[in-house]
């Protein structure tokens, strides 16, 4: 890709960025009423973003090819109950995230390398 | 005063500063072995400021340049940021000339302190929130330059550092999962999110899993009546 269509493009992914977090301060603006159930809807959403992240973060080994055959996906399932005892043990978040990480490494790099080519 | 509320942000930021500068050291890292020189990371984490979203564009980068498909997987990966936008739309409330700096910098890490964050009197609540979002816009930058210089002058096995978005979830999810009662919105996320994945596959689960985390607290309003505080 030529400079110029790569510059394009990060131009194009902020202005996509910045679409998603201004919109809603655009459609209810300062002065205008919320509606009760958009207030509502804006404190649990928060829970089940974090819930999508996790999944969307995996979502090239969670498919039902990998599931079905197996062995796919085994290096991230052991290293997520990794991170979450870790961060359960210690609340730590940069801990649990390096530790997790370097696990993760490990796992497929040295351990599960003929799966993980 | 002023310097007061700075100190108390830095400190808020602090495990954010650890993690955004591993997290960013890494992205300069993996742009690094994708053949970009460290200016991209640089300039990427200064303007999109948005971690999945720039892991994402370092592939797009490599693709056929195709300005229609970037701009919707941009929304696609950032559709959250819509229901952050509305779940700060009070905190954000009358905070004058710097809302719109709030508003471009609230990523993840940035939305959650501001969201969760409870303040005393007599600290400038919005002079906090924007050392927040500022400082956390530094760590990043910061992280993904020394990443993307580093990598001119070390090599190792890279192979699943990418991991480290995962690690960064899990953990904000868990952090979340211990401080509320009701686990719901958090389980409906996860699972609205495996199942879509399952049935539409990996490059277009996102939309229809908004959808039904929507369509779950639609159909079960006792959900939305019940107090899960973001103060």
């Amino acid at each position: 890709m030529p400079l110029i269509e790569r510059v394009l493009t990060i131009v194009i992914v902020v202005f996509g960025t910045m679409f998603t977090r201004f919109i809603s301060f655009m459609i209810f603006p300062e002065g205008k009423r919320v509606p009760v159930y958009i207030i509502r809807l804006g404190r649990v959403l928060p829970y089940s973003m974090m819930g999508l992240l996790v999944v969307y973060s995996m979502k090239n080994v969670l498919i039902k090819e990998n599931l079905l055959a197996g062995n796919h996906g085994i290096a991230e399932l052991i290293s997520v109950i990794f991170i979450i005892l870790l961060q359960k043990w210690k609340k730590n978040m940069l801990l649990s995230i390096l530790l997790g990480t370097v696990f993760y490494m490990f796992l497929v790099q040295k351990i599960f390398v003929h799966i993980y080519m | 005063m002023k310097l007061k509320t700075f100190k108390l942000a830095l400190t808020y930021t602090m495990p954010i500063c650890a993690g955004f500068l591993f997290l960013g050291i890494s992205y300069g890292f993996l742009m690094q072995s994708k053949g970009f020189s460290f200016v991209y990371p640089m300039l990427t984490s200064f303007f999109v400021f948005a971690g999945s979203m720039e892991f994402v564009t370092a592939d797009l980068l490599l693709e056929p340049f195709n300005p229609l498909h970037a701009f919707i997987l941009t929304l696609i990966v950032n559709a959250r940021h819509i229901f952050y936008g509305i779940s700060m739309l009070k905190k954000y409330a009358n905070t004058g000339k710097i809302k719109p700096y709030l508003i471009f910098g609230m990523c993840d890490e940035s939305f959650s302190i501001n969201c969760t964050t409870r303040l005393p009197d007599d600290v400038d609540k919005t002079l906090f929130m924007f050392f927040v979002t500022f400082l956390n816009h530094i760590w990043w930058v910061l992280g993904s330059t020394i990443g993307g210089l580093l990598g001119y002058v070390i090599h190792f096995n890279t192979k699943g550092i990418d991991f480290v978005l995962t690690a960064l979830f899990v953990t904000l999810f868990v952090n979340q999962w211990n401080e509320s009662k009701n686990h719901n919105p958090a389980l409906a996320g996860l699972f609205s999110a495996l199942i879509c994945l399952l049935i539409f596959g990996p490059e277009g689960f996102v939309i229809p899993s908004m959808f039904l985390i929507l369509l779950y607290f639609l159909t079960d309003k006792k959900q939305l009546a019940r107090r899960v505080e973001c103060r």
